[in-house]
């Protein structure tokens, strides 16, 4: 049985009709083709899948579009402003935060969500907020550098001009560069 | 090269962000599983329920008649080959036709519309299983001969049975004013990689198929599927697309790839199939379980007189990698310190158990640990600190070990000083251990790793790497390399070479990546061959692309070819800024004077395995080293382990890029802790015991301690630009470190990993009952010592003058 629902997705209203059971992961991955979004075990115990609802991160491969109705979901490509990288992107391209990627959107929307509502967060509560997504790859240490570079551009760029500074929302997109 | 040059890099040492950083932090990477193909159908394969069972009779009737299923196949639908990784070990089969030898068997295929249809078909076949006993571990494999697992092999269920001698055993322990006799047990574990293994087939209309594939080995799963389907391999292209996590769990041709392959053909569709979490669990070819006995002889003042290792290998249902593993639980040790005479035997078994393979750091940790651990020991009975006792006894740069490994640069004592002095190891030693019921102690251990295999794993004379650059009119540079990228950045660090060579910056170089039709061969990425390897061929290519244009550009400047340099985006004369011309503009001279400036590189190892059998195995250009120091609490109410610091210091040779070196090395120290303190693949009642993430526990970033790396800079003669492996070797120091740190801590060994709270409290109430305090295997398999192979100790030989390296015998300025 299908249904109808209407999400907004990365700012784009979406309308949708899809069979009552398909997982929040799979319509992103299969009906909209927003294929960043990974699966890493589909039953909630990765954090690999993570998107956010509203701000809050939430796991997509347990989550029912048909329980999210009208809802704001945001995926990591639309961290990016344009083509201006989020800073948190920036910092993760920069630090060598993505190893072999795959964690990496999960981790970011993680972070993001954080970053929200904790402008300058001790490493040891960005370690408890990504404790819920597995990475393979990098030992966690430069994600958690990344995650403190990126608070720390954007609290900058809030506190220089009450907005966001050239700094603070990070380079164009493929702009290579050293580490900061 | 001088230390001239060697602050002459642009590109080289640089932190620079991978190529693919900004794909992989937008999402725009695809991997295997984002590919949508038209028409594209879905696959799922049937696995066995059954540890050991024969197939008496497959059924599919009900789930072909199942709407939305276009094929259905058993083993009976693909030539009746079978194959194997390892050209000894032909042992597999896509679709198991007669018996499955383990939970996980695949019999059977579907392509469906979508998942949900094929999965619902797989549960429309009947199958008529007749079960067989289960044989679940080394010791039941090895009491039942006469139940088969296969009827290859060194004896009943025994796959592989080496034995290897190195000069006089007994009088090296006769001469050693300790003697030291210890087993360990070393508990298997998983890649679990983030992602699940994936792949998407098409059979064309032409008759050429197409596999994109998250695997590790692009080329060895071309010629399997050439043999296993019966077409010709110049009709079948493997694209290995990005990896998602790789660590030696995608080195494997497996059935999943070949059943979407033929379902393609047979269907006249696009097929894909990725793999559940659980699946990847039951696929595994990781970390063997181990058990080792190992005796070394000591001086007083800590030489090593002599040793002598056994390993027991629990191999799972198949061959796999595992007669390359069982020689590396050997081969490998020898190389970190000076040990003049050596024994080795080891004994892989058959068990109907997921098989084991390479897992990173492939069949060395397990006797790194027993080595590094039993070393921690002698120390102590020999009243010398266990840091200075490895200092002492690193071995010689260039010089053989007794089982004729030749290490070329060694930086373990530079490694040893610097972790030494970066911790503070002799004041954290002395500081008193008790905080509450919290104890802290800190571990010191050393490893050694090869960069890259020395042989291929089919014998051939051709390169190991291959590398292709075309240097297009626009000044953009396209490298075409079979390497894969799994996360390491291999097509950044490919670009990185070549643009150092050719003065351009690596954003102008498109590295196009295993592609079988397309790029040169490269064997795969394991063995920690690919940024030598290729980097060497890459490095070949770039100096001959190099060449050409310095020829045109001399002929236009009026200058000799000698005195030009490539930099900054130009060819010019060195001394002269006034006299050069952008690189653009040298390749249209070039392509002028030349014709299509396209050059190939080419690499194999040098020349210089030992000639008895067995003598390739663990030979490599050279030898990475690490020297680790943790410091860690255990709580002696709980058990728990909380690791605090990890000091670790790598020899990579040159680190060509910084900031992807201290990625690997954080990333194996990562997963070493894992291994160390929770990470098993153990089965129950023929079952893995934890096929879930939130079962098989793993490290998250609560658990993660501060990781200090150094990296120490040896110039490897052998390496692009001097540069080693980072990718594996510091895993290693990592579990002996840990285990030798609990014993600091609360003076109680755990001879085996994982170091659980529940074997901490077993020891430490062992221990207040007056006993020894140790929680490890009692007792050794039963099984009858093999005939040693006899050689003649190599140790402390010099390496070889001259290097014979195939294909690299022209260098261009």
């Amino acid at each position: 049985m299908k249904t109808r629902i209407a999400l907004t997705v990365n700012d784009q209203p979406q309308d949708l009709l899809v069979p009552v059971h398909k997982t929040l992961l799979e319509v992103l991955r299969e009906d909209l083709g927003l294929t960043g979004t990974k699966h890493g075990c589909e039953l909630g115990e990765c954090g690999t899948c993570t998107v956010l609802v509203d701000g809050e991160p939430i796991l997509s491969c347990l989550a029912l579009p048909v329980e999210l109705q009208g809802r704001r979901i945001t995926t990591v490509e639309g961290m990016a402003d344009g083509a201006r990288l989020h800073p948190l992107q920036q910092a993760f391209a920069e630090l060598g935060a993505a190893q072999c990627g795959y964690c990496t959107p999960g981790v970011l929307l993680t972070a993001q969500a954080l970053l929200a509502s904790e402008a300058l967060p001790a490493r040891d509560r960005i370690k408890e907020a990504l404790a819920g997504n597995l990475c393979r790859c990098t030992g966690y240490t430069k994600i958690l550098d990344a995650v403190e570079l990126a608070a720390l551009r954007m609290s900058r760029g809030r506190a220089s001009r009450g907005g966001a500074s050239a700094e603070a929302s990070g380079e164009m997109i493929g702009t290579t560069g050293t580490r900061a | 090269m001088s230390a001239g040059e060697k602050h002459g890099f642009s590109v080289i040492g640089q932190p620079l962000p991978k190529l693919d950083a900004w794909a992989k932090v937008t999402g725009e990477t695809r991997y295997a599983d984002d590919m949508v193909l038209p028409r594209m159908a879905h696959a799922k394969l049937l696995r066995s329920p059954h540890a050991h069972a024969l197939i008496r009779r497959i059924d599919t009737a009900r789930a072909r008649a199942l709407p939305g299923v276009y094929a259905v196949i058993t083993g009976a639908d693909l030539p009746r080959v079978k194959f194997g990784i390892l050209p000894v070990s032909q042992d597999e089969e896509a679709l198991c036709t007669e018996r499955v030898r383990m939970v996980g068997d695949a019999v059977a295929a579907v392509a469906a519309v979508d998942e949900e249809t094929a999965e619902q078909a797989c549960r429309l076949i009947d199958v008529d299983w007749e079960p067989l006993p289960a044989l679940m571990s080394m010791e039941e494999s090895l009491a039942h001969p006469e139940i088969r697992i296969h009827e290859y092999g060194d004896g009943p269920n025994v796959h592989k049975h080496v034995a290897l001698q190195f000069g006089d055993v007994d009088a090296a322990f006769a001469r050693a004013d300790l003697v030291r006799e210890d087993t360990f047990y070393y508990e298997g574990s998983t890649h679990l990689p983030m992602e699940q293994h994936a792949a998407v087939a098409q059979w064309g209309a032409d008759g050429k198929l197409t596999l994109w594939s998250s695997t590790q080995t692009p080329h060895y799963v071309h010629r399997s599927l050439a043999k296993i389907l019966a077409v010709p391999g110049a009709h079948i292209r493997v694209v290995a697309a990005p990896v998602g996590g790789g660590f030696g769990g995608k080195l494997d041709p497996f059935a999943h790839e070949i059943a979407v392959c033929q379902l393609s053909r047979l269907t006249g569709r696009p097929v894909k199939i990725a793999l559940t979490r659980e699946e990847v669990f039951y696929v595994h070819r990781g970390r063997h379980p181990v058990l080792m006995w190992i005796k070394t002889g000591f001086t007083k003042r800590g030489d090593i007189t002599g040793c002598h290792l056994k390993t027991w290998l629990d191999g799972g249902a198949y061959g796999s990698y595992g007669v390359a593993s069982t020689f590396y639980t050997g081969v490998v040790n020898p190389a970190s310190y000076k040990m003049p005479v050596y024994k080795f035997e080891g004994a892989r078994i058959f068990t109907n158990k997921p098989p084991c393979g390479p897992k990173r750091g492939h069949g060395t940790p397990q006797p790194r640990f027993a080595l590094e651990v039993q070393i921690d020991k002698a120390a102590e009975e020999l009243g010398l600190d266990p840091a200075d006792m490895r200092r002492r006894i690193v071995t010689e740069p260039f010089t053989k070990t007794a089982n004729h490994l030749t290490v070329t640069t060694t930086g373990l004592a530079e490694c040893i000083d610097r972790v030494v002095e970066a911790s503070r190891w002799r004041e954290r030693r002395a500081r008193p251990r008790a905080r509450g019921a919290r104890k802290r102690g800190v571990g010191f251990a050393c490893s050694a790793y090869m960069t890259g295999a020395g042989t291929a794993i089919y014998w051939n004379a051709m390169p190991h790497s291959g590398v292709v650059l075309r240097a297009d009119r626009s000044g953009a540079v396209a490298l075409l390399c079979g390497a894969t990228d799994i996360g390491q950045g291999s097509d950044s660090t490919l670009a990185y070479l070549a643009a150092e060579v050719l003065g351009i910056a690596p954003k102008d170089v498109h590295v196009h990546p295993a592609d079988t039709t397309l790029t040169p061969v490269d064997l795969g990425s394991y063995s920690s061959r690919v940024t030598l390897m290729c980097g060497m061929a890459a490095i070949q290519a770039a100096e001959r692309l190099r060449g050409a244009l310095f020829e045109a550009v001399a002929k236009k400047l009026e200058v000799p070819p000698g005195a030009l340099v490539a930099r900054d985006g130009k060819i010019g004369v060195a001394d002269d800024r006034e006299k050069a011309l952008p690189f653009a503009q040298a390749v249209e001279l070039g392509e002028a004077m030349h014709g299509v400036l396209a050059f190939p590189g080419s690499y194999a190892p040098p020349k210089r395995a030992a000639t008895f059998r067995g003598g390739t195995m663990g030979q490599s250009p050279c030898y990475s080293f690490s020297a680790g120091i943790v410091d860690l609490s255990v709580d002696e109410e709980t058990g728990e382990i909380a690791v605090h610091d990890v000091w670790i210091a790598h020899d990579v040779g040159r680190a060509l890029n910084p900031l992807l070196v201290e990625g690997q090395v954080e990333g194996s120290v990562y997963m070493g802790i894992g291994e160390a303190l929770m990470e098993e693949q153990v089965f129950r009642k023929n079952l893995h015991k934890t096929p879930s993430m939130l079962d098989y526990k793993s490290p998250t970033a609560l658990e993660m301690p501060e990781i200090h790396t150094i990296l120490v800079e040896t110039d490897d003669p052998e390496g692009p630009f001097g540069a080693k492996e980072a990718g594996q070797g510091p895993l290693l120091p990592i579990m002996p470190a840990i285990a030798n740190a609990v014993y600091h801590a609360v003076g109680v060994r755990i001879d085996e990993v994982p170091i659980t709270p529940d074997k901490i409290l077993r020891a430490l109430d062992q221990k207040r009952r007056g006993g020894p305090g140790r929680v490890g295997p009692e007792k050794l398999p039963l099984l009858a010592p093999r005939e040693p192979l006899v050689v003649e100790s190599a140790f402390g030989q010099p390496a070889a003058a001259v290097v014979v390296r195939p294909f690299q015998t022209e260098r261009l300025a």
